[in-house]
């Protein structure tokens, strides 16, 4: 899941900010280190690999779901023998979710760490401005979770995302609606989105292509990315009589808070997706009930049960270290494990370190292969090769349901199950 | 529109007594120590995350298990009291309480992400998702029960203010420490122990939040700015002030969430928190003369 930022860096963005971040930097980097003392020649100097992440702060779910994934990564690189015969080591440091530490955190990576490469940050609004840093220095910014338009609106060259580009996101489900027979299709749709980089850009192409179909939107409005009660927002969804609910939400909170004001109100669409939160796994189930996830949909490019060879060795090495079961897995942890991978494929094809040869290469039209898929970078570094899925949560099971015809996808559960059954 | 403008109107006043009861305990706290306490969102989500740990681990009621995270929480206060709080020098008390509350917030965020991860969660029971029809409209029970709590909890410590002789400490802490000192009263006790109420209350504050909306640490930050805007508004120091200021605030922007657009609710109502200010400088309820010390 990407995220934007709120301002509720109001108060965690000061003080905050430079206490937790030192406090978590320091903390980390030895554990990072450590992981990649695991590994290879001993007597090789370390390739150093600097990151930012949300370790606390409003992403600090999914930032400390990218630290897995980054060291999860390390970890298997390193027991491979590391990178140009070199063991890895990630240093990384907490930007507590704020847009302004993010940048001091890879100037100093940058600058005073002297990493040799850079792994991107949480969230669609901390990489824009990672991605300017790195520019300035030379270096590439590959990432995993910065897909809005607005990351590359800056026509920087040497940001890469190995994701799925977020205007994408919809497409496949809106496409099924469209598709239903005119008899089954439903007639009306809501809209509500948080003002969001991450979300707004989703929700205009869906609603683009239910309007064409004949879906009306009864509902279309933007909230704040942060709201003290969504419930009267969520009732005026409910108020609507919406058969389908389109919510554009970062965070499992949003998508809690609806589905807990719905059930308050009686509603249930025949179909509700949420743009981010039922993709956190066990972190989603837990906050809403495992009894009201039946029949959510939320749009990805990869998940758990993803058939992939790569991917199912990360999610049973993931399981076998951090324990719990592969449908708990945030999905935020193969997207930073596909940049590690992206990342080591270049290294290793150009056999250097040298960042404007990784930003040619990967400019390259070259194909690169990761636990969410095939990764081919356009001119301007969105990944044009990623394949759109919607995944639905069935009896406790995360799912693939879109697209239809694709042999991994079971049947869609629509109308979708009522709340708390 | 119309019923949705009542219903929202409905959310309103009942998530406003639950912010109301979330504010009390800090416009207790400045009203008698002049202390700005900024950990007071972190005292709500700890209050949160006990009451889920008493339903996880030990299957308790969140309303039940306010008999355990109330006093819980109000030892909780008077320890942070004694051990910070009063070794702040009269002086500069309200200025240096927001630095010292607020490195207190940041040490209970991080023992809450090492005990609790960071990863979201919410208080279930049986009647959160769960409402009641009347009138045309759907009140959900806990918000219902919620502002029920609110209500009883603010009526104790009204009485416990104004119908106690330790309350009449507290009101005369409120009014002037040093004058209260001089006529007998142990005013760093009343100190003490309003630290503790205005902490105490936070539990349920929290487990009714931690009911509504799935929380980690983090949500902290989320709420004070709340909780202060609330406090000003009301008038620092007054707790109906926090009552009618947060229902004010809540059903004003639930109804420009609804009639308007949400993404303007926050707007106005900062919006006329400004107003409300310029022309009572002091807050809706608040004493218009600072005081002497």
């Amino acid at each position: 899941m990407h995220g934007g930022i709120s301002r509720r860096k109001l108060t965690a963005a000061g003080l905050g900010s430079l206490i937790t971040a030192g406090a978590l930097a320091g903390g980390l980097v030895a554990s990072s280190a450590g992981a990649a003392d695991h590994a290879a020649p001993k007597a090789a100097t370390p390739i150093t690999i600097g990151v930012s992440l949300s370790l606390s702060g409003d992403f600090s779910a999914d930032g400390q779901a990218f630290q897995r994934g980054y060291q999860l990564w390390a970890k298997d690189v390193n027991r491979a023998g590391g990178l140009l015969g070199r063991p890895v080591k990630l240093d990384i440091v907490s930007d507590a979710s704020s847009p302004t530490q993010v940048v001091t955190n890879y100037q100093k990576l940058i600058s005073v760490n002297h990493v040799n490469l850079l792994f991107g940050p949480f969230s669609t609004l901390l990489t824009v401005p990672a991605s300017k840093i790195a520019y300035r220095f030379g270096y590439a910014l590959v990432e995993g979770a910065g897909g809005a338009p607005a990351v590359f609106a800056n026509g920087l060259h040497n940001v890469f995302d190995v994701s799925l580009p977020v205007v994408d996101n919809l497409v496949q489900f809106a496409k099924w609606i469209a598709s239903m027979p005119a008899s089954q299709r439903p007639k009306t749709a809501a809209y509500p989105t948080s003002n969001d980089p991450f979300t707004e850009p989703q929700i205009a192409p869906a609603q683009r292509i239910l309007q064409k179909a004949g879906v009306k939107t009864v509902y279309s409005k933007v909230f704040p990315a942060e709201v003290t009660d969504y419930t009267p927002i969520a009732d005026a969804v409910a108020a609507s009589h919406a058969q389908v609910v389109v919510l554009g939400s970062v965070d499992v909170p949003t998508v809690s808070s609806f589905i807990q004001a719905f059930a308050q109100q009686h509603y249930n669409p025949k179909a509700f997706i949420a743009t981010g939160g039922p993709d956190q796994g066990a972190a989603f189930v837990k906050a809403v009930g495992a009894s009201n996830t039946n029949g959510v949909m939320v749009p990805n490019g990869w998940y758990p049960g993803y058939a992939n060879a790569s991917s199912r060795k990360m999610v049973s090495e993931y399981v076998k270290q951090y324990g719990g079961t592969a449908s708990g897995i945030n999905s935020d942890v193969a997207e930073a494990y596909s940049v590690g991978q992206v990342v080591a494929q270049a290294v290793t094809a150009t056999k250097s370190l040298d960042n404007a040869k990784l930003i040619a290469y990967m400019h390259g039209n070259h194909t690169f292969s990761s636990v969410q898929g095939p990764v081919k970078f356009d001119k301007l570094g969105e990944n044009g090769a990623a394949a759109a899925f919607a995944f639905q949560w069935q009896k406790g099971k995360f799912v693939q349901v879109l697209p239809a015809h694709d042999s991994n996808s079971v049947k869609i559960q629509y109308p979708k199950a009522n709340w708390g059954s | 529109m119309g019923s949705s403008i009542v219903q929202a109107i409905i959310d309103g006043v009942l998530t406003g007594g639950v912010y109301a009861l979330m504010a009390a305990g800090l416009t207790l706290i400045f009203g008698v120590m002049d202390i700005i306490n900024v950990a007071q969102g972190i005292f709500v989500i700890l209050g949160a995350y006990l009451s889920y740990s008493l339903s996880v681990h030990a299957g308790i009621d969140p309303f039940l298990g306010l008999l355990i995270t109330i006093p819980a929480l109000f030892v909780v206060g008077i320890g942070v009291e004694w051990g910070f709080m009063r070794r702040l020098k009269e002086g500069d008390r309200t200025a240096m309480s927001i630095l010292v509350t607020y490195a207190v917030s940041i040490v209970i965020e991080g023992v809450l992400n090492i005990s609790f991860t960071v990863n979201y969660v919410q208080i279930h029971a049986w009647y959160v998702n769960r409402s009641v029809h009347l009138l045309g409209f759907y009140l959900p029970y806990i918000y219902v029960f919620g502002f029920v709590l609110a209500a009883v909890l603010l009526i104790a410590l009204y009485a416990l203010l104004y119908r106690t002789r330790f309350g009449a400490s507290v009101r005369a802490s409120l009014q002037d420490r040093t004058a209260a000192r001089l006529v007998g009263i142990d005013v760093r006790r009343v100190s003490t122990i309003s630290f503790g109420i205005g902490v105490a209350v936070t539990a349920a504050g929290g487990m009714v939040f931690g009911a509504t909306n799935a929380f980690n640490a983090s949500t902290s930050y989320d709420l004070i700015s709340r909780l202060l805007a609330i406090v000003i508004l009301g008038g620092l120091g007054s707790m109906g002030g926090a009552l009618v200021a947060a229902v004010f605030m809540l059903v004003l922007e639930d109804v420009v969430a609804v009639a308007w657009s949400p993404i303007w609710a926050t707007a106005v109502f900062f919006a006329a928190l400004v107003v409300v200010l310029s022309i009572r400088p002091a807050g809706l309820f608040g004493r218009q003369v600072a005081r002497a010390q």
